[in-house]
């Protein structure tokens, strides 16, 4: 079943049909983790302003996984960095957990691309910076950073240097880092996107049983399709020139969620929906 | 074991060839004859230094000792100097722009003016080793502070982490081997900046006593403070290189044979 939300800027109701019942357009603001409001974003360069983002409108509701699909330069990280603090949007608003915005929100973990671990530190002390530079006591953590690390098999791994590590090794460390001082909300850009595809595909797996286990509001930027499809209660997909969304898909794949699911006629088909729409806007030419 | 056994043939290579030099050198002076005002033989350097060994280890204590508080001077400086312009685009317009212009002058050439600010004491030597060696030590800090992964920066501050965190745990050990790599051009530097000093207005140092050997014709006794001054040059550059392993155990070029993991 698929029903898409209008986004506020460019809609588009592909399969001709509205918003479902009992969810409307713009969920209630108290639902949302992450309010979202006609944020845009653009930079002044010598050809002109490039707009980044356009009109973007988006809830993020507490405990919801969602991804952000789209073609490169279509302003997906840049909506996360605001979403994080980072980068202030040059027009519109986005409150987080009721409070507008104004530099990085409290209890924040991001994840991005690169693992950006330090290399002279070992992997726990890697996974501790996190609690130092929040000013929270090392000791009080240190039990806490072991078990993440022993969680995502990476025990026996503590005391080692981060270039002694594999790619997914890594990868996994930074996520320890992020989840060290249990934020409420997780931002992760392309988190999986340098690591070869069973690695991928393992470390989806172990996002998606953390997810079900503590259910924080993550927020999930990538341009795989059947990444976001699988990890996602919903994909926000974007197109570029000027960054904005043109659709928002509800995912309904029951939970926990197997790497057999890939294989189900209802994964199939969203994976077709997401393709067509992407087609259709030209971002991919097939045939 | 593979690696001590290889720096034992790296050691014993850099022997040989040294001791192949010196050997050449004797077998030349001996066959060719030139006048020991020319050059003299290894031998006759030796006998040389044996005459007065006394003296010349205290003109090296000396040269070493204005080489060493100037190049220290020249760090402390500089990364004050780095942190600055990183953090600061006022001090980069300014300082940082000075610098470069000041480094464009040939700066040994400012030597003389330093003698007649501080006269002739160990003050202007100190003061030239000093700003022969600040240049490279501020470029190479800055480069090394700068050239931080912006996805660290924004980590940290995400974490809410200060500006004063950032720098301590993450600009500052990042930028650490560039700095070592800037701390040993430095170091060379600081010893020319003593020797300069030494020539302009010395009365003690390994370049006061070249400059006197000179004046009297004295072949010998300058290659004798020549090679002293190739010795120490050398020593220094390697107690920089020792300290740098010792700071930077996990940098690349450090690393020992560890397999990554699959």
């Amino acid at each position: 079943m698929l029903s898409s939300i209008d986004a506020a800027n460019g809609a588009m109701t592909t399969n001709g049909m509205a918003a479902g019942p009992g969810r409307p357009p713009h969920p209630v603001a108290e639902a949302a983790y992450v309010a979202i409001r006609q944020v845009g974003k653009s930079y002044g360069s010598l050809q002109g302003a490039v707009h980044a983002l356009e009109g973007i409108d988006l809830d993020i509701r507490g405990g919801e996984f969602i991804s952000i699909l789209g073609p490169s330069g279509c302003g997906k990280s840049t909506l996360l960095k605001c979403i994080a603090g980072l980068e202030k949007p040059t027009s519109g608003q986005i409150e987080v957990h009721g409070k507008p915005l104004s530099g990085p929100p409290d209890r924040l973990g991001m994840v991005f691309q690169r693992d950006v671990l330090l290399d002279w530190r070992t992997v726990l002390d890697n996974v501790l910076i996190t609690a130092e530079f929040a000013h929270i006591p090392t000791t009080s953590v240190r039990e806490r950073a072991l078990q993440l690390l022993w969680r995502f098999g990476l025990k026996g791994y503590e005391d080692r240097h981060p270039w002694e590590l594999s790619g997914g090794m890594r990868q996994r460390a930074a996520i320890c880092r992020a989840l060290l001082c249990d934020p409420d909300l997780l931002l992760m850009d392309e988190p999986f996107g340098a690591l070869d595809a069973m690695t991928r595909d393992d470390l989806n797996l172990e996002l998606a049983r953390i997810w079900q286990d503590t259910r924080k509001t993550v927020a999930f930027v990538t341009h795989g399709i059947a990444e976001a499809i699988f990890l996602s209660d919903r994909v926000v997909m974007m197109d570029r020139n000027p960054g904005r969304i043109i659709e928002v898909i509800d995912i309904d794949l029951p939970r926990p969620r197997h790497l057999a699911i890939r294989e189900t006629s209802q994964f199939a088909h969203y994976v077709g929906h997401i393709r067509q729409l992407f087609t259709s806007l030209g971002l991919l030419k097939d045939g | 074991m593979m690696r001590k056994l290889q720096s034992l043939y790296e050691s014993g290579m850099v022997l040989i060839v040294l001791i192949g030099t010196l050997l050449l050198w004797e077998v030349a002076v001996y066959l060719l004859r030139p006048p020991p005002i020319i050059l003299p033989a290894p031998s006759l350097i030796w006998r040389e230094f044996l005459i007065t060994p006394g003296y010349f280890l205290q003109q090296s204590f000396s040269t070493l000792y204005t080489t060493v508080v100037g190049f220290v001077l020249a760090v402390v400086i500089g990364l004050a100097l780095a942190v600055g312009i990183v953090h600061s685009k006022f001090l980069e317009r300014t300082v940082y722009t000075l610098l470069v212009a000041l480094n464009s002058v040939p700066k040994v050439a400012l030597a003389p003016l330093f003698v007649l600010w501080m006269g002739t004491g160990i003050e202007p030597k100190i003061a030239i080793a000093l700003m022969l060696a600040l240049f490279s030590v501020v470029i190479d800090a800055v480069l090394g502070l700068r050239s931080v992964d912006p996805d660290m920066i924004n980590l940290a501050r995400a974490s809410r982490a200060s500006s004063f965190a950032i720098l301590r745990k993450i600009r500052l050990p990042n930028a650490l081997p560039s700095i070592f790599a800037g701390l040993k051009v430095a170091i060379s530097f600081a010893l020319v900046g003593t020797i300069v000093g030494e020539f302009v207005a010395g009365s003690e140092g390994l370049g006061f006593a070249i400059l006197t050997a000179q004046g009297q014709f004295d072949t010998p006794r300058v290659f004798v403070c020549l090679i002293l001054l190739g010795l120490l040059g050398t020593i220094l550059f390697y107690i920089v290189e020792f300290m740098e392993r010792l700071a930077l155990p996990w940098h690349v070029s450090q690393r020992t044979g560890h397999a990554a993991a699959p």
